[in-house]
């Protein structure tokens, strides 16, 4: 039998049983579309926060107080506690480097919100100047945090827009007085709105001088410093020049840590393209139910058919040609509810891409190609065993089957 | 050298414990080209004797040789090829292909065969008006009467030219005109030369048969020849075409 005469006896055979055969491609199709749509969500998240965080550019570095043993990344980078201090003149000693250009110190809390009547919990940000060109943010009325020494406490605020529109109804902002914890501050200026639905956002926060928010929180230490190096290839150099700048500052004891922003991308998108591995194995699971199911069917086929299989036997067909014909079927079905599951698949993440406009939910290529193949592969891998039961009967008695 | 040359074949079908002789002893020359008529009881060993003469079984002891070969010892696939090539079945039930339509089943000998599309249409066309099944080309089985399916049966049973036809009770599910016809059409072909093999329990069909072979539990108990038998027919075994 030629290959297209075993392609076309094999359709033969698949769509004269149209509701098996397409309740066998539902079950593949169901298998490729998860596969599809859960490495889509997988890799969306994985992206979103890879951008997000690219947002921050791309030649920073962070201090953080604490030692953790690797460069990356772990538990230990966030929650360690602190031996020593990071302090402002910490933070001003690194902005005299050759290779740095911007410094900003970070001291972090919540505080009460008051204006008038109106009160509010929110995230205080101490920090300086260079904040605004280092995080990207822009600013939508007033000014931003003035530049000036890190120690000064000047009673100023810059404010996210959705606590401008909660806090100022329908009324300018800039000049007005808040009171943040027990502490009085004039806004100066607003943030624009970032525009972000998703993970973390400026819109709620208060940034303050850092020496304002130390005051408030009581506290002379810093969570943590951002460095700008000048440029991308200086990102090294600087990382050096910080590390032995701050190890000079503390009698030789390595007791922080400096990360690039690529260790922390690195490690995320490790993470989250890991996550989508996991999920698209746990999906392809399904696949695997589905190529077992390929093989029920076919073997039904088999047992249904063998008075025909015995006919084509007495015909002259050799058993290769009828191993090909049941091969086919099988390969057949598995292409067709394949095929099936990608178009299902990509309206789903397309649904998910309606639902959740920020979350770039585009199912990678690897995943497609592999549950493409998967799929493909189970349907022939358990085709092989009914298309030899078939090639293998006995014709006398496949012929008196009826 | 006869085109099928039986020498001492026995089959033997074991079930469990106990065995079952459904052939013993059988030695059987045919000619190309002759009309042999199979008769005798149920279980006599007829279906037995066909399905061996048509390389779907294979005998416990005894040679078969097909036109001079030794067809016993060849593999699967090589049997294949002698009954893709050289042998036609017509059976009973007409074993046609539900989902086919007529023209289909026809031609499924010459799709196996691997022959070109192109190659197969005026060859199932050319069948399909042998048979008088023109208008019927696109109906499937089960929209044909039974006369109609067993003529798409013999219709696909030649198409490949074989050499011999092997029939099992051909006539047993049709009425008795429709078997007439059907009965005629076989003896056509093997006017025009193909060795004609009918299993029949219908003395009627027997007696039309130059050569009758009668068995009994497994063996050959009678041999007639009809010497004078139907004088208009020119297709005697030594008159045949060469295969
Ligand atoms: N596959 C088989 N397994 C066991 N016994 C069989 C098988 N095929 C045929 N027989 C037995 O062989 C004998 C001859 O059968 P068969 O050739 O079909 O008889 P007939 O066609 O003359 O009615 C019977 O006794 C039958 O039961
Ligand atoms: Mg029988």
């Amino acid at each position: 039998m030629t290959p297209a005469d075993t392609l076309r006896f094999a359709t033969r055979a698949a769509t004269a049983w149209p509701l098996r055969t397409a309740l066998m491609m539902l079950a593949m199709s169901i298998g490729v579309a998860a596969v599809v749509v859960l490495t889509a969500l997988g890799d969306g998240a994985r992206r979103y926060v890879v951008n997000e965080f690219s947002a921050l550019g791309a030649s920073l570095l962070i201090v953080l107080p604490g030692r953790t043993e690797t460069g990356g990344v772990n538990a230990g980078s966030f929650v360690s506690s602190t031996p020593r201090e990071l302090t402002n003149a910490d933070a001003a000693a690194l902005l005299r480097l050759s290779l740095v250009q911007r410094v900003a110190p970070l001291a972090v809390g919540n505080a009460e919100i008051a204006v008038g009547g109106r009160l509010r919990e929110a995230t205080v940000v101490g920090t300086s100047a260079d904040f605004l060109e280092l995080r990207g943010l822009e600013i939508g009325q007033g000014s931003f945090l003035p530049r000036e020494d890190f120690n000064r406490a000047s009673a100023v605020a810059v404010i996210g827009d959705t606590l401008r529109s909660e806090l100022f109804p329908g009324q300018g902002a800039v000049g007005r007085m808040i009171r943040v914890g027990d502490t009085r501050l004039r806004v100066i200026g607003v943030l624009a709105p970032s525009g972000r639905g998703l993970g973390m956002t400026t819109d709620e926060l208060v940034l303050v001088p850092v020496a304002t928010a130390q005051a408030m929180f009581d506290t002379s230490g810093l969570f943590r410093i951002f460095v700008e190096a000048r440029g991308r290839e200086a990102l090294p150099g600087a990382q050096r020049q910080v590390e032995e700048r701050l190890r000079a500052r503390r009698d030789g004891e390595l007791d922080f840590t400096v990360i690039t922003q690529d260790a922390v991308l690195g490690t995320f998108d490790r993470i989250l393209g890991a996550l989508t591995l996991g999920v698209a194995g746990i999906a392809a699971i399904s696949l695997a139910v589905a190529g077992i199911l390929v093989m029920n069917v076919i073997l039904v086929a088999v047992t249904q058919r063998t008075a025909e299989i015995g006919l084509l036997k007495a015909l002259g067909a050799r058993a290769g040609t009828i191993r090909a014909a049941f091969l086919a079927e099988a390969a057949l079905l598995s292409v067709a509810g394949a095929l099936a599951g990608f178009a299902l698949g990509h309206v789903g993440a397309w649904g998910v891409r309606l639902a959740f406009p920020e979350l770039p939910a585009w199912p990678p290529d690897w995943a497609v190609v592999a549950a493409l193949a998967t799929a493909l592969g189970t349907g022939v891998l358990f085709g092989v065993l009914p298309a030899r039961r078939a090639a293998r009967l006995d014709p006398v008695q496949a012929l008196s089957r009826r | 050298m006869a085109q099928i040359e039986l020498e001492h074949i026995d089959r033997i079908f074991k079930l469990g414990d106990s065995e079952v002789h459904a052939l013993r002893d059988i030695t059987l020359r045919i000619e190309a080209g002759e009309y042999v008529a199979v008769m005798g009881p149920s279980g006599s060993g007829k279906s037995t004797l066909l399905n061996l003469l048509g390389l779907l079984d294979r005998p416990n002891a005894g040679a078969y040789r097909l036109e001079g070969r030794d067809v016993t010892t060849l593999s699967a696939d090589e049997q294949a090829a002698v009954r893709s090539a050289r042998i036609g079945f017509v059976f009973q039930s007409f074993h046609l292909v539900p989902r086919l339509s007529a023209a289909e089943n026809i031609g499924l000998p010459l799709v196996l065969a691997g022959v070109p599309a192109a190659e197969r249409a005026p060859r199932v066309a050319r069948a399909l008006q042998d048979f008088g099944l023109e208008g019927r080309a696109r109906h499937r089985p089960d929209e044909l009467s039974g006369g109609q399916r067993q003529r798409v049966a013999i219709a696909r049973a030649t198409i490949m030219r074989p050499a011999m036809l092997l029939a099992d009770e051909p006539t047993g599910n049709l009425d008795r005109a429709t078997g007439h016809e059907v009965t005629a059409l076989l003896e056509a072909l093997n006017a025009a030369g193909t060795t004609l093999i009918v299993v029949t329990h219908d003395p009627a069909m027997g007696e039309r048969a130059r050569r009758r072979i009668l068995m009994e539990d497994g063996a050959i108990r009678q041999e007639l020849q009809a010497a004078a038998a139907a004088p208009e027919a020119p297709g005697s075994g030594s008159t045949a075409p060469p295969p």
